[in-house]
């Protein structure tokens, strides 16, 4: 019984796979060719960019700040407090600003794609919209995608700036060091493949975000309740998956941008 | 028996045992034409060999009790769903095996009314309307007449500016109707547009029908399990001059209104209103009694 359980489980997880793969594959290549809805873009863009902006300045200067904390502590024993700036700035630019803004986008509107389309895809709105001659796919995946991709680019540069700043309010105002010290330590750090690593992430996440929300959405099954299931897993999956991607990416850019 | 109006069009042949053969020239000719069809969905068969056609200007009125695969065999028309077996051929093209990107041009042909209008939320009636036309960036001074145009053929040229849920069940039916029909479509398929409403909405819904059936005789399928809405199609006819439906005299029925039954995933009657009434199927007795 449970061996059966098991071989229903697995295939069914590389029957999602190839799904999701065919979809993301096909939602992407939808770019290269007509019709396409730049309108949709431009509406998709201000729902994700514009609305996702509060809560990734606040997660941005909240962990920021957490980091200055937690590591002044540590950097103190060393007599080396002095670097809190280039410690807080590199671990945002290159690893926490893409991680915290991808999960908080994801969070935001994996779950807000999800449960629109999955609401569509009940009330038959997906259907009509194919029956009127539209494909969803390009009207509404396509777009998604895309906006996805180009906001959370910009969300991420805003993460990494407050988070830097919250990590400066922090210095200055908690530890009471040097303002002007943390700033130019943390700028003077930087290197060119720190501000790649940092960038390229997010153009994998912003992908990750709306093709899962996306597939989920237009996948649900079961009424309202479906809803409520396509939402939970479009939210678990980007997450678990931005998290996966970050890890095989950083793999890969160190390889490319050994360390100093 | 006699037939009004009159079409010229050749009459399917009534048949409770519904044949099956070869690809022919009439499937063709058909504006919808099912051969042999079967679709399951995880578990045995919703619908198994279907075998009917539509003809030009006919009306066919598919009947069966809840949860037999009507609205299934209405999305077969058009594409929505793919049969495991068989073939459909819509407007002379075999659509069964036809990529999707294929079948959103012929579709455009096709006005389609779902089940609980299918309206889209975020859109105001005059968008949810024009849809179509927005898509084929028809300019915005034509869009706003053909709108009304539409939204007067159902009565509700007031709601023009409003949101879909300020609308009632029965007018949210009426606007997808006007939806379904603002680009003249060559093929109507209603799925049970009078479901869940009262009887005074359900005989507004029926009038509509029977409006674009008579005014233009755009050929249709209609989906109903309410015995009372197909037999006012095949009893009365739209009188334009008076704006309103009609009996036909004593006896007389509408003969491009015809019906089709299913049962159990089965196509078990196909015909007019008279072998309907005057079929010994039993499950056809147990439908209508």
């Amino acid at each position: 019984m449970a061996t059966i359980s098991i071989e229903r489980t697995a295939k069914q997880l590389v029957l999602t796979i190839q799904d999701y793969s065919l979809f993301a594959w096909r939602a992407f290549m939808n770019l290269y060719t007509e019709p396409r809805y730049w309108s949709e873009f431009l509406i998709q863009s201000d729902i994700i960019g514009v609305g996702s902006t509060a809560i990734v300045l606040l997660a941005g200067f909240f962990t920021g700040g957490v980091l200055a904390l937690q590591s002044a502590a540590t950097l103190a024993q060393f007599g080396a407090t002095a670097v809190t700036g280039q410690f807080v700035g590199i671990t945002m630019i290159r690893e926490l600003g893409p991680v915290l803004s991808g999960i908080m986008v994801a969070g935001r509107n994996a779950s807000s794609m999800a449960s629109e389309l999955g609401s569509m895809v009940v009330t038959e709105q997906i259907d009509a919209m194919r029956a009127l001659g539209v494909d969803p796919m390009r009207k509404l995946v396509t777009p998604r995608i895309f906006a996805c991709i180009s906001m959370l680019f910009f969300l991420t540069i805003v993460a990494d700036a407050f988070g830097i700043i919250g990590g400066g309010a922090v210095t200055v105002f908690l530890n009471h060091q040097d303002g002007t010290q943390y700033f130019s330590k943390a700028w003077e750090s930087l290197r060119y493949p720190d501000i790649i690593q940092g960038l390229v992430k997010p153009l994998f996440s912003g992908y990750i975000i709306a093709s899962v929300g996306c597939f989920y959405g237009l996948r649900t099954t079961g009424g309202t309740q479906g809803v409520g299931r396509s939402t939970i897993q479009a939210v678990v999956n980007s997450s678990v998956l931005i998290i996966l991607v970050d890890f095989l990416l950083t793999r890969v850019l160190l390889a490319f941008f050994p360390p100093l | 028996m006699t037939a009004f109006p009159a079409s010229g069009q050749p009459q399917p042949t009534p048949t409770d045992a519904v044949q099956s053969g070869s690809d022919s020239t009439a499937d063709r000719d058909s504006v919808v034409a099912f051969r042999n069809v079967s679709i399951a969905f995880d578990g045995p068969p919703v619908l198994e060999d279907i075998t009917f056609t539509v003809a030009p200007g006919e009306t066919r009125i598919l009947l069966g009790p809840a949860g037999v695969g009507k609205s299934v065999l209405l999305k077969l028309c058009n594409g929505l769903l793919r049969p495991d077996k068989g073939s459909i051929r819509l407007f002379g093209e075999e659509i069964a095996t036809m990529p999707e990107e294929k079948l959103f041009p012929l579709r455009k042909h096709i006005g389609m009314v779902f089940q609980e209008g299918a309206l889209f939320d975020s859109l105001t009636v005059r968008d949810n309307v024009a849809y179509q036309l927005i898509q084929e960036l028809v300019p915005d001074d034509e869009i706003d007449v053909r709108v009304l145009e539409a939204l007067t053929f159902v009565g509700l040229e007031q709601t023009f500016s409003l949101y879909p849920s300020s609308l009632s069940g029965g007018m949210r039916r009426r606007v997808a109707i006007a939806r379904a029909l603002i680009n003249h479509p060559d093929l109507l398929l209603y799925d049970s547009p009078t479901g869940g409403l009262d009887p005074v909405t359900s005989t507004t819904i029926i009038e509509l029908t029977m409006k674009e059936r008579d005014v233009h005789q755009t050929p249709s399928i209609l989906v109903t399990h309410r015995l009372q809405d197909a037999f006012t199609l095949c009893s009365h006819r739209f009188d334009s001059a008076i704006g309103s439906m009609v009996p036909l005299p004593q006896g007389q029925t509408d003969l491009n209104t015809t019906f089709l039954m299913l049962n159990e995933g089965r196509l078990i009657f196909d015909g007019s209103l008279h072998d309907l009434v005057h079929s010994e199927n039993p499950s056809v007795r147990e439908f209508l009694e």
